[in-house]
């Protein structure tokens, strides 16, 4: 038997790889190096505020999904269910309990530090409360609680912007203050938040270029790796933005060279159907699941995973000169935070302005927040745009939810529809 | 007038829980021309602000286990709980048809994104999803509710054609302060005297009053206490228990009745918070709104949809529960994918343990029909206290 073909990487991919490794090994060495951990969520992080403090910055969903695409996730959720959590619950929490009753050996293979401080910012899913609640029960470390209402009525209102500033001044900036020994600078968080603006605006001119035809990316599974850094402990600093400036730099490339998205195969040879996803990948399996599309030439060309952390493509930006505001309207605007209406209007618009031939619903077992309404949301499009829509259902680090078979099964049938609407036949329900 | 008879007070109550045609709601409204009537899901919203508008507020608890769910069921995936299904089969077969609003307390992610379904299911009902501060301080959640609290009542008025004055206001809140000071009646009696108030009975008590004006439920409570009371019921050797988890998804009636018939008298539990959230009188003095905001914030329940900011308080509502009631042990009663509760289970659990308080755990739906286990593990409970008890 040949041995597997190597995977291909891209330059901004090993880039991003040596940022991840760099954090992971800080983080393994805080204790000795004297530097205080924080840990907290990715959407509606604050990352440039966490970095005035000199703390380091620990992500739980990170090394689930780490983890996850590890293969790892499986024994740690195994062991959180045996000691008491229910298979009914949030898998990322999960993971990471039974990361931690394990041991707490990160998806590196070193061991994590204990947070000294929860700052739990939860932002667009409930279970965030619940999950910090379970670790500070753990580790009885002090938390900071950062409350962000839902954009119920599917707007941001002046109460809401207040409310979360008034939290950061009153609660986390205070906290943050007493567990660094650093006092809080404001000038320091709008260098970072001017840092955060120009990889945005680098970010977004990647995530558009989808547009063309043929694209030159995969924004679900090649979003997962170009949200890496914005997304996660580095937004705000300058690793980011060149992180940001070499990506586009090398997407720029393929888009003279007319290539398709890169691919754990190489280069993607034809563009055969252009898809928006709805949903969070699946991670103990990613590459099965990617292969699925790219073996039939269907490209995802927009995602509202690659939101979760900030909804940058439509015209939000880090404001040095409104900086707490600018981090409350952050975090009021990331993508769960939406009201179920909001989210199927982005997603109407991204059917039309990214030229999609349908909707793709990976519907996530344990999560709630992106999965209740996900029927409607798949009734409303089709309704609205007239193209297909279809649904597969998997979890987020929990193998067991993971099947190939049954997946690879809807997904052909589903690019067969395509097909046949495109050559012409009505839809059922019209005919 | 003669007095009724606990058997015809429940009798009442159970035509009402078994009305999902919600009829006197709908009679109540028609009534009076002008009328509102504000749907609610659990588990709490200022039903006080609904009152001062001139409204009805309507608790809609789902459709339990009489509801056939053929369309709802189209909007959901397996693995998500019974409550929103049941709720959308009550709203597209037109039950719900005379609501003027629906609120969204801020539960869970599920009923969260449920607001938002309505919104576009059911554009002409006016549908909001209310937040709550999960910060308790009064300069700053505080001022954040108080502005929720002033959004609501600016809704309400306009669904109402009238202003919401504060004397309305504080006259509501005066109402309700009595009907949770009955409500808090008649569960100490339960704990009192459980043979005398069986927990099914409780709880059609306490459902009647998520659909009548709060007045005539307070009556009926003043009334079902008289009555039960008097009656001469047998006391049984049965063990004393809470019963937490099921405070959003309902349990079926005859889970509640399947508990007590396995050895348990329910002493408490957590069914319906809405109406016992605040723990003491709300204020009538001053500014209304800031009188429900500091009640919310400084003096309501603790669930798991509210975030617990001292780690050292986790589990103590729920263990000063079983102090107040003098329960032998827990029953962690949770609907199947209730994220919130599922993920507080193991905190109280452990806080229990830390007390000696022995517990057990299963799962329902409110459609379940299966009691045969249920009963199985509660009498195996049952009978475990005692042992230990004895010891």
């Amino acid at each position: 038997m040949s041995p597997p073909a190597p995977v291909v990487k891209d330059s901004s991919m090993l880039k991003q790889k040596e940022m991840i490794s760099g954090n992971y090994r800080r983080l393994e060495t805080a204790a000795a190096d004297g530097r205080k951990v924080v840990s907290t969520f990715v959407p509606g992080n604050l990352n440039e505020l966490i970095m005035c403090f000199d703390v380091l910055n620990n992500l739980p969903e990170i090394n689930a999904i780490q983890n996850g695409l590890r293969k790892k996730t499986g024994g740690y959720i195994m062991e959180a269910e045996k000691r008491g959590q229910s298979e009914d619950v949030c898998t990322y929490v999960k993971a990471d309990l039974g990361m931690i009753a394990k041991g707490n050996i990160g998806p590196d293979g070193q061991k994590l530090p204990d947070p000294d401080l929860l700052l739990l910012s939860y932002t667009g899913c409930f279970t965030f409360m619940k999950w910090f609640e379970l670790l500070r029960d753990h580790y009885g470390c002090e938390t900071a609680m950062l409350h962000v209402p839902y954009q119920g009525d599917g707007r941001i209102t002046a109460n809401m912007i207040a409310y979360v500033v008034r939290q950061l001044r009153e609660e986390v900036i205070p906290k943050l203050e007493r567990l660094s020994g650093v006092k809080f600078d404001i000038d320091r968080l709008r260098e970072n938040l001017a840092r955060s603006a120009r990889a945005e605006d680098d970010f977004v001119w990647v995530l558009e270029t989808a547009k063309l035809r043929p694209s030159p990316i995969d924004a679900y599974f090649g979003g997962v790796y170009y949200i890496g850094p914005i997304f996660t402990a580095f937004r705000g600093t300058a690793d980011a933005e060149d992180y940001y400036r070499l990506l586009r730099a090398e997407i720029a490339e393929r888009i003279a060279a007319g290539q398709g998205p890169v691919t754990p195969a190489g280069d993607m040879p034809a563009e055969r159907y252009r898809l928006v996803v709805e949903g969070p990948p699946n991670w103990t399996s990613f590459r099965d699941f990617w292969k699925m599309f790219y073996e039939d030439g269907a490209v995802v060309v927009a995602s509202t995973y690659t939101k979760v952390g900030g909804l940058y493509d439509q015209g939000f930006r880090h404001d040095p000169a409104h900086p707490l505001e600018s981090l409350a309207e952050y975090c009021l605007g990331c993508y769960t935070n939406r009201n179920l209406p909001a989210r199927i209007d982005l997603i109407e618009q991204y059917m039309n302005d990214y030229q999609a031939d349908g909707l793709l619903i990976n519907s996530i077992k344990s999560c709630n927040s992106f999965s209740a309404g996900q029927l409607l949301v798949l009734r409303e499009i089709e309704r609205r745009t007239g193209k297909p829509a279809a649904f597969v259902e998997s979890d987020l680090v929990d193998p067991r939810y993971f099947s190939p078979a049954n997946i690879k099964n809807r997904l052909e049938s589903y690019f067969q529809m395509i097909e046949q609407r495109r050559a012409g036949a009505a839809p059922a329900r019209a005919a | 007038m003669t007095m009724r008879s606990v058997a015809e007070i429940i009798a009442e109550c159970q035509a009402l829980y078994d009305d999902l045609d919600f009829t006197a709601a709908r009679a109540w409204k028609a009534e009076v021309p002008g009328r509102i009537v504000v749907g609610y899901m659990p588990f709490y919203v200022p039903r006080e602000l609904i009152h001062a508008a001139g409204g009805l507020p309507l608790g809609v608890l789902g459709g339990g286990d009489q509801l056939e769910v053929i369309q709802g069921d189209a909007y959901y995936q397996s693995y998500i709980c019974r409550i929103p299904r049941s709720t959308i089969e009550l709203g597209v077969t037109g039950r719900l048809d005379f609501l003027d609003a629906m609120l969204f307390p801020s539960i869970c992610d599920v009923i969260r994104n449920l607001s938002g379904m309505w919104k576009i299911m059911f554009p002409k009902t006016s549908a909001r999803y209310f937040d709550v501060p999960q910060n308790y301080r009064d300069d700053v959640g505080g001022v954040f509710y108080i502005n929720e609290l002033g959004e609501l009542r600016e809704i309400l008025a306009r669904l109402a054609g009238a202003p919401v004055t504060d004397a309305a206001l504080r006259g509501a809140i005066l109402l309700y302060n009595e009907n949770r000071a009955l409500v808090r009646e008649v569960y100490a009696f339960r704990a009192r005297e459980p043979w005398k108030a069986p927990s099914a009975e409780v709880y059609l008590l306490m459902r009647a009053g998520m659909v009548l004006p709060v007045a005539r439920h307070s009556a009926l409570m003043r009334e079902y206490l008289a009555a039960a009371a008097a009656a001469d019921r047998p006391r049984r050797d049965n063990s004393r228990v809470v019963i937490n988890g099921a405070f959003c998804e309902q349990p079926p009636l005859n889970l509640i009745k399947s508990i007590e018939l396995s050895g348990c008298y329910i002493v408490d539990d957590d069914f319906m918070l809405v109406n016992r959230w605040e723990r003491a009188d709300v204020a009538t003095e001053g500014d209304p709104l800031a009188a429900l905001a500091a009640a919310y914030l400084h003096g309501s329940v603790d669930t798991a949809a509210k975030y617990e900011p001292d780690r050292a308080h986790k589990g103590a509502w729920l263990i000063e529960q079983v102090r107040r009631s003098r329960a032998e042990g827990v029953i962690f009663a949770t609907p199947s994918f209730c994220d919130p509760a599922l993920l507080e289970r193991p905190m109280l659990q452990r806080a229990l343990a830390a007390h000696g308080i022995p517990c057990i755990a299963f799962k329902y739906a409110e459609n379940s029909g299966q009691m045969q286990p249920i009963r199985e593990q509660a009498g195996t409970f049952a009978d475990s206290i005692k042992l230990w008890s004895a010891a």
